[in-house]
């Protein structure tokens, strides 16, 4: 009997076979799908799903470059231990792309199971024996039961959730529920998806039945929230007190702006006039977003602009002008696979080193790492407040894998009695009473200028703004000793920013250990994982999760104190390290390094397995 | 070109305008430009203008890119915030700053390399997004900082100080202008401030993107036989479509009819442009009758200078947005932040 035959038939608990991976709340389904196929909402409907159920789910979105047509991914990682991070590999395979069910095949774990559409025969020789094979003829079905051709598309999508969620003992109530929330006022909408719903249940339980991998009802999800990092970028933005917003679009930041323009519309018009405390304009390129953003910044607005690595390779004259000439500018860098277009939809922490020193001549710019979306939400605010306050760029270095996937995290916060840092800003009152105003002039000694707004008073306290060199009062100059009370005062400022960005977190290994790891950003979770296999190796690690460059004195500190600290990363040239050698002089031996850049999101196992394998070659030399 | 400071104090008995200021107070630096230099000219009739109209010199910011041009701010409005930006990038600076406080006055200078080459993709969009501002082209075909390169506003045929041909079809900033959006378009002529100082006063007074395209010949490299752009040229070849007279408010009109037809044209504040019109067949209203006019012109090697288009009741981009009338840039945490309870209430829908 065929695979084929043996999915079609009666009860799939007889056919489990004696090797099949059995879990609860614990496993990894992965949707192969066909660009534009309408799959996207189905896969993310099935995520939430359990994630109601009080199980966390951690899902990543795989997509190429293109609209329609295209393969693209949904990996969905079912985690009761809560690790946001990729597991890597697949229990489930949903194949339902014809184009990639070679590679598909081939992912899933021995004794894992495939999904497949089996309306079509394909012979034994397209299977793993391995695996456990499960056909559903949803294409029949679909043209069976819909006459229309979209209809036939989309709910194909809902009917393998369906099927999906008796498969895995899933509560049907939970997905009606969501239906409801989505087609809140559109019930034709909602009667039809919960009829495709069960119209796969039904199908399934008589002829599929449960599998080896279930999910239970748990109570692991807690008060988190699940949202996407360029959403929650946005929202930041928001609570920030941005007011000008210019970008242009670019993947994967594009939504990041539109979703800065959608809770603005709703959390930002006066409700006396009706009109906005806020303008966006979405730019003609990046580099007059930019330069928009430079203006509103020199006119005393709050304002930012989002992109990717090719939009601030066009933003870098501006950069150097904003640096050089002291402007608060914020931008919200969500990185992808370059150089150039390189991996447009994919993931990487490539922009290190052209953000930390963007444009020509000696620059060093502020940079944050969020981990996740709530520090996408916070380090967005904070880099307002840090921009104002210490009146030059600050970029916030998310990526892809944090931008545009949902993640749980902590929920938002705010304290309401939060004041915005508006910096160093002398008033017209001030210049009345007769302080000295130099616009250039290091009053404090922490290389921080005072400047004032333009229009601020008839007769004191304007100037002109210049990328030249000039002196303390603004005036221009091409002197030596200028220029170096200039370029050194800007350090002084950096000297400064370091104790004023957010300090790295350290998480100190379960036993004395002379080795230590150090990472940032979007690999946190799978880090998170991978101490903890570690530490269950018996290889132990001191931890240091750094969220901004210049770098704190802690950094200096915590590698001090090590033999060596592993340096994780997602790009090829190991940038921070490179970062951290010739900034903070370590030596580069002290500094192994952990790569991972093949576009997809690193996992803990990979983390886990490379850092054993240096440790395990250290001890034996 | 003098490198002597000017001298700070003010006769007492200088005139003094509505805001009790002498014209003075309208200067700035000493120019570095070259003696004789349009560009400083344009600096005189922009203090003329502004010190007619009353504008309070603090009130005003003055952006440019980089160039000869994009210097000149330095030396006018001394009171006033510059800045001098990067090239061919002022106007999204302009719009940003627009956008951050719209209550002051925006006067964008820049330069024909500046505007028609680098910067030609910026000066479309600044147009076509109706910023509220005065956009001030001085234009003389060349790059001077770098020394005599012909500029995309070059024309074709003209020569250069060392006598290359230009080869290349220029671009006339002032069709350009017209045809992406701009609300007021005008062309004047630096050795004419009998008519560029009411078309800058008329810029003022524009609610929208207002653009004055003006001839400034440069002495240095392009003020020779076989220059387009020379003040022999210009003036030999000027073809005013029109004069102008401003009128600040209704009330105080006081002209002189006596020379051919005027037409009055009221403003969006309520100030009057009278327009005495030298060519009959001429109407400042009609955006495709001036594209033709001025195309016709130029195919006759006629520089056509003078209001050329304007649009009364024009809207800006800040009525595009419909922000606040107050500037964003006074906005408080008060006015700015949605609140804890708010945020709770996102929280619960992300569950």
């Amino acid at each position: 009997m065929s695979q084929q035959g043996q999915a079609r038939s009666g009860g799939m608990n007889a056919q489990l076979k004696p090797q099949s991976l059995t879990a609860t709340n614990d496993f990894v389904v992965k949707f192969a799908n066909v660009n534009g196929s309408g799959s996207a909402s189905a896969n993310e409907l099935f995520a939430k799903a359990i994630l109601r159920m009080g199980v966390p789910v951690s899902p990543r979105n795989i997509f190429p470059s293109n609209i329609q047509g295209l393969p693209t991914w949904y990996e969905i990682r079912v985690t009761e231990a809560g690790w946001l991070g990729r597991r890597g590999g697949v229990d489930l395979m949903v194949a339902m792309n014809p184009q990639t069910w070679n590679s598909d095949l081939k992912e899933i774990e021995p004794g894992g199971y495939l999904f497949y559409d089996s309306s079509k025969p394909l012979p034994a020789s397209r299977f793993r024996s391995d695996i456990t094979v499960i056909g559903m003829p949803l294409t029949e079905i679909c043209n069976a039961t819909y006459s229309d051709a979209r209809q036939r598309q989309l709910f194909k999508n809902i009917l393998y959730v369906g099927a999906l969620s008796v498969m895995l003992d899933m509560e049907p109530a939970v997905i009606e529920q969501l239906f409801t929330e989505q087609y809140k006022g559109k019930e034709k909408l909602l009667d039809s998806n919960v009829q495709a719903l069960h119209l796969g249940r039904d199908y399934a339980t008589k002829h599929i039945g449960r599998i080896g991998l279930n999910v239970k009802r748990a109570n692991q999800v807690g008060d988190r929230i699940f949202v996407d990092g360029n959403s929650a970028a946005a929202l930041g933005c928001v609570y920030g007190g941005a007011t000008v917003c210019a970008w242009y679009p670019i993947t994967p930041s594009s939504s990041l702006a539109e979703a800065f323009q959608s809770y603005c519309q709703k959390l930002r018009v006066d409700p006396e006039t009706g009109k906005n405390r806020y303008a966006i304009v979405q730019a003609e390129d990046e580099i007059a977003s930019v330069g928009m953003v430079v203006g509103a910044g020199w006119n005393g607005a709050r304002a930012f602009t989002t992109t990717s690595g090719p939009g601030v390779s066009l933003m870098t004259e501006f950069l150097g002008l904003a640096y050089f000439a002291e402007i608060p500018i914020t931008l919200i860098n969500v990185q992808r696979g370059g150089p150039s277009t390189g991996m447009p939809t994919r993931t990487q922490q490539a922009d290190i080193v052209s953000c930390a020193y963007a444009s020509h001549g000696d620059t060093k710019h502020i940079l944050l790492f969020p981990e996740d979306p709530k520090e996408c939400f916070d380090h967005s605010a904070a880099a307002l407040d840090l921009a104002d306050r210490l009146q030059t760029p600050v970029f916030v270095m998310t990526d892809l894998d944090i931008g545009m996937n949902q993640r749980l995290c902590a929920p938002f916060d705010w304290d309401d009695t939060r004041e915005y840092d508006r910096g160093k800003v002398m008033t017209a009152e001030e210049l009345d009473a007769g302080r000295d105003f130099g616009r250039y002039l290091d009053v404090d000694g922490d290389g921080i200028p005072f400047r004032t707004y333009p229009g601020t008073h008839p007769s004191k306290g304007g100037f002109f703004t210049r990328g030249t060199t000039r002196n303390a009062y603004a005036q221009y100059s091409e002197t030596g000793p200028d220029y170096l009370y200039n370029v050194h005062r800007l350090l002084k400022k950096l000297d400064t920013a370091k104790t004023l960005v957010p300090q790295p977190v350290i998480r100190p290994a379960a036993a004395p250990t002379r080795f230590g790891v150090l990472y940032f950003g979007s690999t946190s979770p799978a880090m998170h994982e991978a101490l903890e296999a570690l530490e269950a190796m018996g290889l132990h690690l001191d931890a240091l999760r750094l969220r901004a460059f210049p770098f704190s004195d802690s950094v200096v500190e915590f590698i001090d104190a090590h033999d060596q600290v592993f340096v994780v990363e997602q790009n090829r040239d190991a940038q921070l390290r490179g970062m951290l050698i010739t900034e903070l002089e370590i030596a580069p031996q002290r500094l192994p390094k952990i790569l991972h850049y093949d576009g997809t999101p690193i996992t803990a196992r990979f983390i886990t397995a490379a850092i054993a394998e240096q440790m395990r070659a250290g001890s034996r030399a | 070109m003098t490198y002597l400071a000017k001298p700070k104090l003010h006769h007492p008995s200088l005139a003094q305008n509505k805001v009790c200021r002498t014209r003075r107070d309208y200067e700035g630096r000493v120019s570095t430009l070259c003696a004789g230099c349009g560009h400083d000219s344009i600096s005189a009739a922009i203090i003329q203008a502004c010190w007619e109209m009353d504008v309070e010199p603090h009130r005003v910011a003055k952006l440019s890119g980089i160039g000869c041009s994009s210097k000149t701010p330095d030396y006018f409005l001394g009171n006033s915030h510059g800045f001098n930006t990067v090239h061919g990038r002022m106007p999204s600076v302009l719009t940003g700053a627009n956008l951050a406080n719209r209550a002051l006055l925006y006067l964008g200078v820049s330069g024909d390399g500046d505007s028609a080459s680098i910067g030609i993709g910026q000066f479309a969009h600044v147009m076509r997004r109706g910023v509220n501002m005065v956009y001030i082209l001085e234009n003389n075909g060349v790059y001077g900082l770098t020394k005599g390169q012909f500029s995309a506003t070059a024309d074709q045929g003209s020569k250069s100080k060392k006598g290359v041909v230009n080869s290349d079809t220029p671009i006339d900033t002032v069709s350009l202008a017209l045809q992406m959006g701009a609300s007021f378009v005008a062309r004047g002529f630096s050795g004419d401030k009998q008519q560029l100082v009411p078309i800058i006063k008329a810029a003022i007074a524009h609610k929208g993107a207002a653009f004055i395209d003006i001839v400034s010949p440069c002495v240095a490299f392009n003020n020779h036989p076989g220059s387009t752009k020379s003040y022999d040229y210009v003036r030999e070849h000027n073809e005013a479509v029109n004069r102008i007279d401003f009128i600040p408010t209704r009330e105080e009109i006081v002209v002189d009819y006596a020379e051919g037809q005027v037409i009055e044209v009221e403003q969006h504040d309520g100030t009057v442009l009278l327009l005495r019109k030298l060519h009959r067949d001429y109407d400042p209203h009609n955006k495709i009758g001036a594209m033709n006019y001025i195309t016709k012109h130029q195919a006759e090697g006629e520089v056509v200078t003078g209001l050329l288009y304007v649009d009364n009741d024009a809207q800006d981009l800040h009525e595009h947005l419909n922000t606040i009338d107050i500037p964003l840039n006074t906005l408080t945490a008060k006015d700015l932040n949605p609140g804890r309870a708010a945020l709770d209430k996102i929280n619960q829908r992300l569950r």
